[in-house]
């Protein structure tokens, strides 16, 4: 039973997320203002080309994305875009990159790319954990 | 359960006998404590540039919920610079006793104190104020200022550590959390404690003091009480105090049922799903009401995390429990008053592993300021160490998600261990309990994830 939980762990982990549509050229127009992104979620598939342009609304503010490790930086009246081809599944923390005010490190957005399967596959991992917890206990009292 | 006695190497017995590297460790810490204040309150009102924010905050919130309450319990309180003050003020001496009777009235802490509900109510009170205390140098150096007046004005009143025990709302969930670390002091023989008519571990020696946490060793069963001061390793004329590694969760092998832990329990958990909420998650409205203090915004998310964390989690636990009790074999079926805190105990490395997942999130991303702050900790311009100018840049995204899902995992599958443990021990089933667990978890992945 054991071998059949951590076979099917292994599984979850390692099946590839099914092929996504064909790549298409994405434009966001994104607002910044304390301590926000809106939309505060954006979504594209693997493949696609994004083009984000930032608005700010109050202060300056920066847009850094996670996993991709490209950013831009805008003031109120001087959008800024970045464009990037979005290579990787998965979801990705857009961040603000210029201290803004006191929460500025918690002005956060994401990127989802493809569908969330990082939170299903999490999600059965934690489900298989449970599972396997009384095994664990069963076998430790053996 | 297999121990490891550290304390059977002489060496490593003679350095914690020894009080000068505890005492070095927290006189520096002292030091860094009283500088988080003067900068908080002379340095940059910019947070993210203002050393007490970044120290407190990302540096030794990162140390502590990530390395030191998980791996050494309580090894934070054993160092922490907050009682040091009390401590020689009742005691009259730095080291080792003086042999003069404590100063201050020396009052016995009141019964009504000798659990942590007082701690619970400084956590939630400072919980609500949050967002301001962990972004605003002034209010996180005023809280800092006001924990160690109270340490030490408590010391005056009271015997021993009357703050850590009753007040500290920091102490009061490593204390919790304290319970799953592979570290504990207990004593070697507990007949040769029943033999021993002076008990200096409790009462002081020569060598030691009485136990500053107010603890007899020999009936020390779980971590959440002791501070790991190392004093009763000192006083005991038997050598009958062993600090001893240990599996994780220990002391979760057979579950305590108190009901101001278990609600200690909901508050951390409440508060680690507000958090990702608030601070994580991408709802600026959140986070404004969060920072508005006194507004009708403010209020309303008062309202809903104090409901949430003493309304909504206690509630549907209570169901959770009560429906595991009516699912219980016949013969086991108890519908015990105490099965609900004893099934709280499974919230306990829940509730760590949320945290860890929270504290993930933004601690790497946020690491560049520890750097910028050291090298310029009031924000006026220094550059000792040339580390001022450097561009902020997040440290090891790419492995944040993953280590947020292996600790969120870690916690469900731990959870349920400790709800079959406590199912078992009581009259209920586990499966309703761990369902709440796994429901939790799914919760706080949707946020974080």
């Amino acid at each position: 039973m054991t071998l059949a939980l951590a076979s099917v762990a292994l599984a979850v982990i390692l099946i590839p997320a099914p092929a996504a549509a064909a790549p298409l050229e994405r434009f966001f127009r994104v607002g910044a203002g304390q301590y926000a992104f809106t939309p505060a979620s954006l979504r594209a598939n693997p493949g696609d080309t994004i083009t984000i342009e930032l608005h700010s609304t109050d202060v300056t503010h920066g847009l850094y994305v996670d996993g991709y490790d490209v950013s831009a930086e805008a003031q109120p009246g001087q959008p800024a875009a970045l464009t990037f081809i979005a290579s990787r599944a998965g979801v990705f923390r857009l961040r603000c990159s210029v201290t803004c005010g006191t929460l500025h490190p918690f002005m956060l957005g994401r990127l989802v790319v493809g569908p969330n399967w990082t939170l299903a596959r999490a999600a059965a991992l934690a489900g298989l954990a449970v599972l396997a917890a009384p095994l664990t206990l069963r076998k430790a009292a053996e | 359960m297999k121990r490891l006695a550290l304390t059977r190497s002489p060496w490593l017995k003679a350095a914690l006998k020894s009080r000068w590297p505890q005492f070095i460790a927290a006189a520096l810490l002292l030091a860094g404590f009283l500088f988080v204040i003067v900068s908080g309150l002379l340095g940059t009102p910019v947070g993210s540039r203002n050393f007490g924010i970044i120290a407190v905050w990302i540096l030794w919130w990162a140390l502590l919920i990530l390395a030191a309450v998980p791996l050494a319990g309580r090894g934070w309180c054993a160092v922490c610079p907050i009682p040091l003050a009390g401590d020689w003020l009742q005691r009259g001496a730095l080291l080792g006793p003086s042999g003069r009777p404590p100063r201050g009235l020396n009052r016995r802490l009141p019964k009504a104190l000798r659990n942590i509900w007082l701690q619970n109510g400084v956590f939630t009170l400072m919980a609500l104020f949050s967002a301001v205390i962990l972004t605003n140098p002034r209010v996180t150096a005023l809280a800092l200022a006001g924990m160690l007046a109270a340490a030490i004005g408590l010391s005056a009143v009271y015997e021993r550590r009357a703050f850590c025990r009753a007040v500290c709302p920091v102490g009061g969930f490593i204390g919790l959390y304290a319970q799953a670390a592979p570290l504990e002091l207990r004593v070697a023989d507990t007949a040769v404690c029943a033999a021993c008519a002076s008990k200096a571990c409790y009462n002081g020696s020569e060598s030691g003091y009485g136990c500053p946490w107010g603890v007899f060793p020999a009936g020390l069963a779980r971590n959440s009480t002791c501070g790991l001061c190392l004093e009763c390793l000192r006083a005991c004329p038997k050598d009958n105090i062993a600090l001893n590694l240990r599996p994780f969760g220990g002391d979760l092998e057979k579950p305590a049922a108190r009901l101001d832990e278990a609600f200690k329990a909901f508050l951390m958990l409440g508060a680690a799903l507000a958090y990702a909420a608030i601070l994580l998650g991408p709802w600026g409205g959140l986070k404004a009401a969060a920072l508005a203090v006194g507004s009708p915004a403010w209020l309303a998310y008062a309202a809903a995390f104090l409901f949430i964390c003493f309304g909504l989690l206690p509630g549907l636990f209570w169901l959770a429990v009560r429906l595991g009790q009516v699912f219980a074999a016949p013969r086991r079926r108890t519908a015990r008053r105490s099965d609900f805190a004893l099934a709280a105990s499974a919230l306990v490395p829940l509730g760590l592993m949320f945290w860890a997942a929270f504290s993930l999130s933004f601690v790497f991303a946020n690491a560049v300021y520890v750097l910028n702050v050291f090298s310029d900790p009031l924000g006026w311009g220094w550059d000792l160490f040339g580390a001022a100018g450097l561009a902020w840049q997040p440290l090891l995204t790419s492995w944040g998600l993953p280590l947020q899902i292996g600790a969120l995992v870690v916690g469900a599958f731990w959870a349920a261990r400790v709800a079959r443990r406590a199912a078992a021990q009581g009259g209920f089933h586990a499966l309703p309990v761990t369902g709440y667990a796994f429901g939790l978890t799914l919760a706080m992945m949707g946020l974080l994830l």
